[in-house]
């Protein structure tokens, strides 16, 4: 299991140095980044330029749930955002390489790009969860501190598996690769909002089936002791944590089961 | 006139050779537009008017506003910028089309490919489960007009961002700013009905909102006579404005051009 893990580092590592060797460059993307992930931000400060609440939600409590959502989402793109451009090693025959070296496939792809200017959406999503924290308020104790910090990485493990199903797709559709976007994009976009404004039927597609109302909904409840307009069991606010577990599984057993179906482009 | 015909063909055929990526790309713009659909209707739980716009004028915004998405090529573009980058513009140079004008007329073939492909079926899906508003004949007209002005207005911008790369070697910086004022001034992110008063009025008189706003308000019928002809005049006001302004970057820069290699 540690094995693994450092040659992550070294990999991510070797390209981290690189990437600082353009310094201009790298800060303007990293500014970049910061900027134009503010638009949606914007949108949501807009939208309560016109209403007070969003359903039952303030816009503390939206700022709370779009900084989790932003914060995890950026982290998994951070991880794994490289998936979008992982159709073209099939396009091209460049997966064959992965499978004749000593490493899990999965392992080579996540490991083969790693940006650091994507950070800059992470802090425009941390600056968001300070001013958000300021004004909701929140009874905190060891229960929500614990939640608060669970949040994170379970959210990330569910944008990644999400992530990962999607671009398994690829090896069906090699031109395609556009699918995945309404999950990861699309994804960080609905969770940014409270899941009870959408439809049944979406909710049911977009929140549980594809699990991401336990991404930032679900423990928000919880953190922000709010009655769930929804009228769902309280125990699912404490369940993200398994939820990301299993996506984790599934994620793994669709590659698995992708990869032996693949067939070669040559190259 | 001919030449111009045969590339916009080009620019057709170059996106039609993916259909794929097209049935995806409709995936995806139906999703967004019923998850913005869902959160802009939870706005009219508590009141029946903003800026102007009932809950179906804001609906059909959404749709509309996913169906241009690909159309007025709103999430950038770079391959002028790439092709400064590795030189191939100097081949682009010493072409008797000159470069700004293959463009235009490659991306008016382009643009109706994505106006039928990506546009019509993620509104009709919308159209499907959303009440939405439909223009007048005359309304309809004036809105296909206002698209093609809207595409002009866009890739004119897109012209000049990317004639940054004469002068810097990575225009990604520059194109981020680029994008983040277009979209959200243009409406893309919100209807600009949705803004302050200040802000609102800030980007109607900026030329970012005749890529998405103006075609929208056109077909809700927003501007009536002598408005709707003034309407489509300022969209046509600004695509001169871009188009001589890429004029411009693209002579000052040609000047400077130092070709490494080749």
């Amino acid at each position: 299991m540690v094995e693994p893990v450092l040659v992550w580092r070294r990999l991510v590592g070797a390209q981290i140095r690189s990437q600082y060797q353009y310094r201009l460059s790298f800060a303007l993307d990293l500014v970049g980044n910061f900027l134009i992930s503010f638009i949606d931000f914007l949108a949501v400060l807009v939208i309560f330029h016109n209403v007070h609440r969003l359903g039952v939600w303030t816009v503390h409590e939206v700022a709370f749930l779009y900084a989790m959502s932003s914060i995890s989402f950026a982290l998994t793109d951070l991880l794994i955002g490289h998936f979008d451009q992982f159709p073209q090693k099939l396009r091209d025959g460049n997966f064959d390489i992965l499978l004749v070296r000593p490493r899990g496939t999965l392992f080579q792809v996540i490991a083969s790009d790693f940006q650091m200017r994507r950070l800059g959406k992470a802090i425009q999503g941390a600056i968001i969860l300070v001013f958000a924290l300021e004004t909701v308020h929140v009874a905190w104790d060891p229960g929500r501190v614990a939640m608060l910090v669970v949040m994170v990485p379970s959210a990330i493990v569910i944008f990644s598996s999400v992530w990962v199903v999607g671009g398994c797709l690829a090896f069906w559709t090699t031109d395609g690769g556009e699918f995945t976007n309404a999950f990861t994009y699309g994804g960080n976009f609905l969770a940014q909002y409270p899941v009870d404004i959408f439809s049944s039927w979406l909710r049911r597609f977009l929140c549980y089936l594809v699990p991401l109302a336990f991404v930032c909904y679900f423990p928000a409840l919880y953190i922000l002791d709010k009655p769930d307009p929804l009228g769902l069991p309280r125990l699912l606010q404490f369940t993200s944590p398994l939820v990301a577990a299993a996506g984790a599984v599934v994620a793994g057993a669709t590659w698995r089961f992708a990869v032996r179906h693949y067939r070669s482009a040559g190259g | 006139m001919r030449l111009d015909w045969e590339i916009a063909k080009r620019g057709w055929r170059r996106y039609a050779a993916y259909p794929w990526a097209t049935v995806a790309g409709v995936f995806t713009n139906t999703v967004f537009g019923f998850i913005q659909a869902y959160i802009l209707l939870a706005v009219y739980r508590h009141r029946t008017d903003v800026g102007g716009y009932d809950a179906s004028d804001t609906l059909t915004y959404v749709w509309l506003a996913q169906a241009l998405i690909m159309t007025v090529y709103i999430f950038g573009w770079n391959e002028l910028a790439l092709r400064i980058r590795d030189g191939s513009i100097a081949t682009d140079l010493a072409r008797p089309l000159d470069p700004q004008r293959y463009w235009l007329a490659y991306d008016l073939g382009r643009a109706p490919y994505h106006f039928i492909f990506r546009g019509v079926l993620p509104f009709a899906v919308g159209a499907l489960v959303f009440h939405l508003h439909y223009p007048s004949p005359q309304n309809a007209a004036a809105f296909v007009v206002s698209v093609a002005l809207a595409v002009v207005v866009s890739l004119g911008y897109r012209f000049l961002y990317n004639s940054a790369a004469f002068w810097m070697v990575d225009i990604r910086g520059v194109m981020i700013v680029a994008l983040t004022l277009s979209i959200f001034l243009s409406g893309m992110a919100l209807p600009l009905a949705f803004f302050p008063g200040w802000l609102r009025d800030v980007a109607h008189v900026l030329p970012f909102a005749a890529v998405m706003q103006t075609p929208i308000d056109v077909w809700l019928g927003k501007h009536h006579g002598g408005a709707l002809a003034g309407t489509l005049a300022l969209q046509l006001v600004w695509a001169l404005v871009f188009l001589g302004l890429g004029r411009l970057a693209l002579r000052a820069g040609s000047r400077k051009l130092v070709i490494q290699g080749g």
